[in-house]
Parts: C-alpha cells; sequence; structure tokens
C-alpha cells in the first residue's frame, strides 16, 4: 500500500480568534499609512481614541454580563472594530462622534446581541451608518488630500489635529474641508462625467484615493495569502460591481461614473476586503459568500448611483448581512453521502 | 359574574399593556413619539377613542350578529375618531397639522379592535369602559416616555412646543437639557423608535423578572419534588 508518509506532529498551530483579529488590524496598516500619508495625522489619532473607548465599553458590558474579563478582552475583536470606524471615518471628526459611533458598535451592535460571534450585522457598519444618518454634516467634511495641495503636508501638525479633533472644529479649519470624490459625482448638477472630471479639484486630487485604495488592496492580498478569508466574497464584491459600473458605463458614459473609478474610490475595497468578510455576519458556504458578495456589489452600484448618499458600502454590507441567513438557507453545500444538497425549504421539511 | 376591576387595570397599565407586551399600534406609536407633546396628544386622542369605542361596543354587544361584528365595531370605532379629529380641528389646529394623517388613522389602530373585539364585545359596559381607559393610558405612557426619551436625545428638550396643546400657559414649559446640542437625528428617525421601544420592551422585562424573583425568594423555596427526576422532559410529569 503506497500511503503518503509525513513525519509527526500533524497538528499545526492553533488558530485562534486574537490571532486572526492581529493579523487583520495588521493587514490594516498599509492603508492607515495610505491615508495618514495623503490626509494627515487625523484618522492615526481617530484609531487610537476609538480603540480605547471600544477596549472600556467592552469592558463595561462583559462586567455587567457576568462573562470573564480578561478572556474576551484579550481576543482584540473590540479593538479591530474600533480600527475599523476610525478607518472609515472622515480624518477630522470631532471627539464626540467617534465616542458615539464606537458605544453604537461595542455596546448596541455587538454586546446586545450577545458579544462575540452572536451579532447579525457589522458592529463597525452599523456605527457607521448611524453617524452617517445622524450627523450629515460632520460626516461629510472630509479634507482634500494635503499630499496633493500647494502647501504640502505640513499645513497641519499632529498638535493642530489633536486640538481640532478633541477642542472643536475652529472657523479656520473649514479652509481643509471638501467633498469627496463620490460627492461631487452624485451632486454635480447638469454636468456630464466628463466635464465633472475636468471641472472639479476634488476629482483632479482622485490620486489620493486611488492610492488609499491600493493600500488596502495591498492589506487585503495578504489576508487572502495567509487565508483569514477566502477569495469569494472580495471577488464577488469586486467583479459584480465592476460588471454592473461597466454595463451603465457603456450604455451611457455621460451619464455614469467609469468602472475603475467606481473601483478604486470610497470605501469599495475597505468594504470588500476587510467588512464583507466578517466571518459572522455574512453567508456561510463558498457558493452563499459569492451571492452574498453579488448582492453587495449590486447594491453599492445602484445607492450611489441613484440614492441619496453618495457612498453606498456600509448600507450595502448591512442590507446583504440582514440577508445573509436567506442565503445560506438556499446555499446548503451538498454533504457527503447525500445525492442532493439539503438546502432551502425542503431541507427543513 | 363578578368582575376583578383590579386586574382589568393591572392588565391594561402593566401586564398586558397594549405597547409593550401586546405589541399593537406599533403605526403611530413608531411614527409620532418624536416629541413629548405629539406622544401626549396622540396618547389623549387614542384614550378617548378607546374608552368610547369600549363603551358603545360594550352597550351593544347583544344586538350585534357575530358575523357583521367587525364591520360594525370599525363604524363605531370611525365615528368616534371623527368626532375627536374635529375637535382637534376646532381647538388645536396646529398640532392637528402636526399628527396629520396619524388622527385619521386610530381608526386601523389594533389596539382598538383588539380590546373591541377581544373585551368589549363579551363584558359589561363598566368593566368595558375601565379596559378601555387602562389600556388607553398604558398606551399612552409608553407613548410619553418614549416621546421624552427621543425627544431628550434627539433636540435636547423636554417639553417643546407644549403650548399647542395646553395653550398659552405651557408656553415656558420647554426645558433644555443641553444648550447648543447638535441633534442626533437617528433618534428623531423612525429607526430611533424602533430602538427605543425595544429598550422599553427589555427595561418592563428586567422589572418584571426583578419582581418575580423577589417573590420566589419570599416563598419558602421547593424541596426536592418527588416524581421523577429525569431532566429531559417535555412538560409536568406528576
Amino acid at each position: 500500500m503506497a500511503l503518503i508518509r509525513i513525519t509527526s506532529p500533524h497538528v499545526h498551530k492553533p488558530v485562534n480568534t486574537a490571532g486572526i483579529m492581529r493579523l487583520v488590524i495588521l493587514a490594516t496598516l498599509p492603508g492607515l499609512l495610505a491615508m495618514t500619508f495623503f490626509f494627515g495625522w487625523g484618522t492615526l489619532i481617530n484609531i487610537i481614541w476609538a480603540s480605547l473607548l471600544a477596549v472600556t465599553f467592552e469592558a463595561i458590558c462583559i462586567k455587567a454580563r457576568n462573562r470573564p474579563l480578561y478572556f474576551y478582552l484579550k481576543d482584540y475583536s473590540a479593538i479591530l472594530t474600533a480600527v475599523l470606524i476610525a478607518l472609515a471615518l472622515p480624518p477630522f471628526v470631532p471627539w464626540w462622534l467617534t465616542a458615539v459611533a464606537v458605544f453604537v458598535a461595542i455596546v448596541v451592535a455587538k454586546q446586545l446581541y450577545g458579544g462575540i460571534g452572536q451579532n447579525p450585522f457589522n458592529p463597525a457598519m452599523v456605527a457607521y451608518a448611524l453617524v452617517l444618518i445622524s450627523f450629515p454634516l460632520e460626516m461629510t467634511r472630509w479634507t482634500a488630500p494635503f499630499m496633493l495641495q500647494g502647501d504640502g503636508w505640513n499645513i497641519l501638525g499632529f498638535v493642530d489635529t489633536l486640538q481640532l479633533i478633541f477642542g472643536g472644529w475652529s472657523e479656520h479649519a473649514d479652509a481643509f474641508t471638501s467633498a469627496t470624490p463620490l460627492d461631487v459625482m452624485r451632486h454635480r448638477g447638469g454636468l456630464t462625467t466628463e466635464e465633472a472630471w475636468r471641472a472639479s479639484d476634488v476629482l483632479a486630487n482622485v490620486g489620493a484615493w486611488h492610492a488609499v485604495s491600493a493600500a488596502y488592496f495591498m492589506g487585503g492580498i495578504l489576508l487572502l495569502y495567509k487565508k483569514i478569508f477566502s477569495w469569494h466574497t472580495p471577488a464577488a464584491v469586486l467583479i459584480s460591481l465592476g460588471a454592473m459600473s461597466t454595463l451603465f458605463y457603456v450604455i451611457s458614459p455621460d451619464t455614469y461614473a467609469d468602472p475603475f473609478f467606481h473601483l478604486t474610490v470610497g470605501g469599495t475595497i475597505l468594504g470588500a476586503f476587510f467588512i464583507a468578510t466578517d466571518p459572522v455576519s455574512s453567508a456561510t458556504s463558498n457558493k452563499g459568500k459569492i451571492w452574498f458578495g453579488i448582492g453587495i456589489g449590486v447594491l453599492i452600484f445602484t445607492i450611489r448611483t441613484w440614492g441619496n448618499y453618495p457612498d453606498a458600502v456600509a448600507f450595502s454590507i448591512l442590507l446583504m448581512n440582514l440577508a445573509a441567513p436567506f442565503i445560506d438557507q438556499y446555499t446548503q453545500p451538498r454533504t457527503y453521502g447525500h445525492k442532493a444538497p439539503n438546502s432551502g425549504l425542503k431541507g427543513k421539511a | 359574574m363578578s368582575i376583578d376591576y383590579k386586574e382589568i387595570t393591572l392588565n391594561g397599565l402593566w401586564h398586558n399593556n397594549p405597547a409593550l407586551v401586546q405589541l399593537l399600534g406599533l403605526c403611530p406609536l413608531l411614527a409620532v413619539t418624536a416629541s413629548v407633546v405629539n406622544s401626549i396628544s396622540l396618547g389623549i386622542a387614542s384614550t378617548l377613542v378607546l374608552t368610547g369605542s369600549n363603551l358603545t361596543i360594550s352597550m351593544f354587544r347583544r344586538f350585534v350578529p357575530d358575523a357583521v361584528r367587525l364591520p360594525v365595531f370599525v363604524m363605531i370605532i370611525a365615528s368616534f375618531v371623527t368626532c375627536i379629529e374635529l375637535l382637534m380641528q376646532a381647538v388645536t389646529y396646529e398640532l392637528y397639522q402636526i399628527l396629520g394623517i396619524f388622527i385619521p388613522l386610530i381608526v386601523t389602530n389594533c389596539v382598538i379592535m383588539g380590546r373591541a373585539d377581544a373585551f368589549a364585545s363579551k363584558n359589561p359596559v363598566s368593566a368595558s369602559v375601565l379596559d378601555g381607559a387602562m389600556m388607553g393610558i398604558g398606551f399612552t405612557a409608553v407613548l410619553v416616555l418614549l416621546g421624552g426619551l427621543r425627544e431628550a436625545l434627539g433636540s435636547g428638550t423636554l417639553f417643546a412646543d407644549m403650548h399647542l396643546l395646553f395653550g398659552p400657559m405651557a408656553e415656558n414649559w420647554t426645558i433644555v437639557l443641553v444648550d447648543d446640542y447638535k441633534g442626533f437625528l437617528f433618534a428623531i428617525l423612525p429607526p430611533g423608535a424602533f430602538v427605543g421601544l425595544g429598550l422599553l420592551i427589555a427595561l418592563k422585562n428586567i422589572i418584571d423578572k426583578r419582581l418575580k424573583d423577589r417573590q420566589s425568594a419570599k416563598a419558602p423555596a421547593h424541596s426536592q419534588e418527588a416524581g421523577s427526576k429525569r431532566v429531559r422532559v417535555t412538560g409536568q410529569i406528576s
């Protein structure tokens, strides 16, 4: 008999939650660096502030629920949520807005539903959607990318940024703010896409957004390589969004933005690799993940193009989170020994 | 047949509260509770309709054939709602405009229909009137609580615009909780109402559990019961 001989030990290093979470946090580093490079210190300060809050809220909740404190705190999940929130928020949001977002993510969206592994929605996206709806003014105050501006990066130093975030929004800071490229695309009046590209300073600086997306993409590839998640979800999101936007761009290039723009601007890459792949709130099987991703991609294009909000990644992911149990019901894989998969309504009968 | 008035009262206010336990009338509950004044107005209007319709339906309960009872109830309720609507147009016109469609929609409020069918059509007049009033007050209490919660969170005030309901003497009832409040739009929008109602239901469940625990602590603890000691049973084995 020819058996494959591999010497013992056959046990690999066990993968635990904390390890995965640490790796995902690590994988956001390129994105964080790009954000800091182009948009200043704000994101970094927000990450630290949000992480402090997240750990505090998590500790209070776990204590109140009579669970082992250290066991749950050391899994880094609260910090990962905080990091994702801080990366998604505009760099110079006031401190209380971050606090509201982290409170909603940790206390409402995670712990009230039963803690890690029990949340039907991605906590970071629940928080983002809530603050986006509640504080539209603060949430749309992005800055123009410093790096690509005349004065360069030393417009706003570290201390200035701290004052801006914790001391309140001063009048002179309004000089830095600008809309995001998606905002400009959405609210361009009667201009055609090409005219919008020519007329807007924001779109002239779109390179910063491409770079940030590229950085997130690198982090995502690292996670794929490390097998933290499978390729199905991100690929489905990107391909469906690309296909959808190509279709409409081909039909009418004046009315719709090009597919490259959709894929590389806004939260698409961050959402596709870091948030849609959340194992708790996404679909389970590989086939299910593909449907889940397609849903997200189509919804992103739909809401961006015809909805009221310029970016749609958070809403799309939340809507598909809601649909995930339904997708799971119909995409159960065939188990070994069975002729047909045990999925759908007939499986339950 | 003796009527337990105390139980009817407790049922309406707490154990069988229309908003927190039966989860009836959610549409107006979620839609208009963005401020205390709206909540109180809708609560009073619903309570008046509920009491009136319970009274009338209970009076006519022996004359209404079962087959057509629902249309009859709806007509009775609709006439009361029309009265309230005209009254509000006459007395509190601004408030009538704010509440808009939700005043005529009281006709379809499930609390009223539910109490008419489940209680008033089977019980004597005195019990039905009490039931209607207590259910109405229980409903109003939840409305006001939710309205206060959402107003405080959403706009940082309490009892704003109360003069719309209570006239000029209420002009300065407004309590500003936080000066220069940014506003928390989520609390004002319908999702905030869902979350707020969920929290109120959770609070009621906590209180109920505490009460139950206290009662069972008072009662002597049951020693090991005789009979089956199997763990996995469905139901009582004697």
